[in-house]
């Protein structure tokens, strides 16, 4: 469905993406993963042509296509009518426009007055608390309701693929758990393809179907989740299931392997 | 003191300042950027209708509604020529900007229509008075602006609050990549912003240059003394704007009652006193960002 191909982006001279590739199958949910600084915000944005203000041209080679259509030197708007909902990184939502402004400018590229309302009333049976929040400034929410705010006004264009870059940022283990379950319930009952960023490896990879490994700019490992669950070094870095330990018996923290 | 006959003007001229000042704030709402060139935008427009009457003599209400098709264009124009270009601008930048474009207009006003002063009227007689109330005179003019900029203001505040363009406009103003993710297309928007703010300057300019006369920088003071308006309602608000130019314009002129030779300096005391005490404005939410 989306398909990734050896896409370079590049921060002023800085390269952050060396040629990524990756495909996304329609169904599934798709996790990519990786420590700070990997390149997986980079990739979600150079996918949604936000980086475009930035600089003229990106990617700067390589080409993205979605839906057998190339997508790498269209507009932002245009990729999401398309059918491409992106969830930015620390939710973003219109901090003074109401929870129900904030909703309904989800739907911004539709004009069909019924369906909208219809999926006002879904998005509402999946985010309850939003439906008792409507008439609140979206600012004064907690983060765990912009969260789901965020989540809520990306699902109101009827998207195919969700981007969701980082869910859990910043909410308790529990609403981070209860975040995943309503994301695997989107997909499931709605049949959209779900691609999501997560530093949250553990979690990431318990309601994934596949999943890609990310570090400095490049993508080191594509496994299913119980493959990678399996991986000694995915365990040890990235799980903390700590392995190597010295002669001393201390707990040695420089890295050895490099995915390479 | 004639303390109704002074409230009437005031409130008056105070509505001519919010109505100027909303075009002000209308930009500045969706791109944050303070537009220097409203008041030459404006004085443009005027002379643009002054040469449909007096050239061509054609009825009223087709000078203005020419007029308003025309400042629509022209900030939509002004826009796309000045401000489009510039790569990531920083706010200063774009406000040298529109400088640039105040004095490109006024440069282009003054070589075409000269800098004499000229005459312009409304189809309103400022001569015919009512007096509702005893001691309280309200001429035509003032019923006209009165009217005139409560219809617009009403009209600014059902559009911003329910239609789903404005809601998109003080969307993109609250974040412009997260309103991109939407599918609003933030260029059109800001396009939309310029234009109709240019057109709600020239129905202001229009009611300045018939209080007073018509010449390339007769916009320079009402722009000043409407931005004054504007940032004591805050810059972001209609109805901040509304209580803002009202306040103005009482302001003024019970000042300029009691002392005449201060009446112009009130507004600049008003702006420089709202600014040490409170920044933001009067009316200004001022949001703090969660995590």
């Amino acid at each position: 469905m989306l398909k990734v191909n050896n896409i370079e982006t590049w921060y002023d001279l800085i390269r952050a993406l060396h040629g990524i590739s990756f495909e996304v199958k329609q169904g599934d949910i798709v996790a990519l993963l990786g420590a700070n600084g990997a390149g997986k915000t980079t990739t979600l944005k150079t996918i949604m042509r936000l980086l475009y203000d930035s600089k003229e041209e990106q990617p700067e080679k390589g080409t993205i296509e979605f839906l057998g259509e190339r997508i790498d030197r269209k507009n932002t708007d245009e990729i999401v009518r398309m059918g491409i909902s992106y969830v930015p990184e620390g939710r973003e939502v219109f901090p003074e426009l109401s929870v129900m402004e904030n909703i309904m400018m989800g739907a911004y590229t539709r004009r069909d007055r019924k369906g909208i309302n219809d999926d006002v009333e879904r998005i509402f049976t999946y985010f309850p608390i939003l439906k008792k929040r409507h008439d609140q400034e979206a600012g004064h929410l907690s983060g765990g309701e912009q969260q789901m705010l965020a989540i809520g006004r990306a699902l109101m264009s009827r998207p195919r693929l969700l981007m969701l870059d980082e869910p859990s940022l910043g909410l308790s283990p529990l609403l981070t758990k209860e975040i995943f379950t309503i994301i695997s319930n989107i997909n499931r009952e709605e049949g959209v393809t779900i691609l999501v960023v997560e530093q949250n490896v553990n979690m990431a990879l318990k309601y994934s179907n596949f999943a890609f490994l990310m570090e400095n700019g490049r993508i080191v490992r594509a496994d299913k989740p119980e493959a990678l669950r399996e991986d000694e070094d995915v365990k040890e870095f990235y799980l903390g299931i700590a392995k190597e330990v010295s002669v001393k018996g201390y707990k040695r923290y420089r890295r050895k392997v490099r995915f390479r | 003191m004639p303390f109704g006959q002074l409230f009437v003007e005031g409130l008056a001229i105070g509505a001519c300042y919010g109505l100027f000042a909303t075009a002000v704030v209308i930009i500045y709402k969706t791109s944050e950027v303070v537009n220097f060139a409203q008041g030459e935008m404006a004085m443009f427009s005027t002379f643009v209708a002054f040469h449909i009457l007096n050239f061509y003599g054609y009825p009223f209400w087709m000078a203005f509604l020419i007029t308003m098709l025309f400042s629509i264009a022209m900030g939509v124009l002004i826009e796309f020529l000045f401000l489009r270009p510039a790569k990531h601008p920083t706010i200063l930048g774009m406000i040298v900007i529109t400088l640039g474009a105040e004095m490109f207009l006024m440069g282009l006003a003054s070589w075409k229509w000269g800098a004499e002063q000229q005459f312009f009227a409304l189809p309103i007689n400022p001569s015919v008075t009512y007096e509702p109330i005893k001691g309280m005179i309200i001429n035509n003019w003032s019923i006209a602006v009165l009217s005139v900029s409560s219809l617009i203001m009403l009209i600014l505040f059902v559009f911003f609050k329910y239609t789903r363009l404005g809601t998109a406009m003080r969307a993109t103003q609250q974040n412009k990549n997260a309103a991109k993710i939407m599918g609003i297309r933030t260029e059109r928007v800001f396009s939309f912003a310029w234009g109709f703010s240019s057109l709600i300057g020239a129905i202001a300019g229009m009611f300045f240059a018939s209080r007073a006369t018509l010449d390339p920088a007769f916009m320079m003071e009402p722009f000043l003394r409407a931005f004054a308006a504007a940032v004591l309602g805050g810059l972001m608000s209609i109805p901040g704007v509304i209580i803002g130019g009202g306040l103005m314009g009482l302001i003024e002129n019970y000042f300029g009652y009691i002392w005449p030779e201060w009446k112009p300096i009130v507004a600049f005391i008003v702006i420089v006193l709202v600014l040490c005490i409170k920044p933001s404005g009067l009316f200004a939410k001022h949001y703090v960002k969660k995590v």
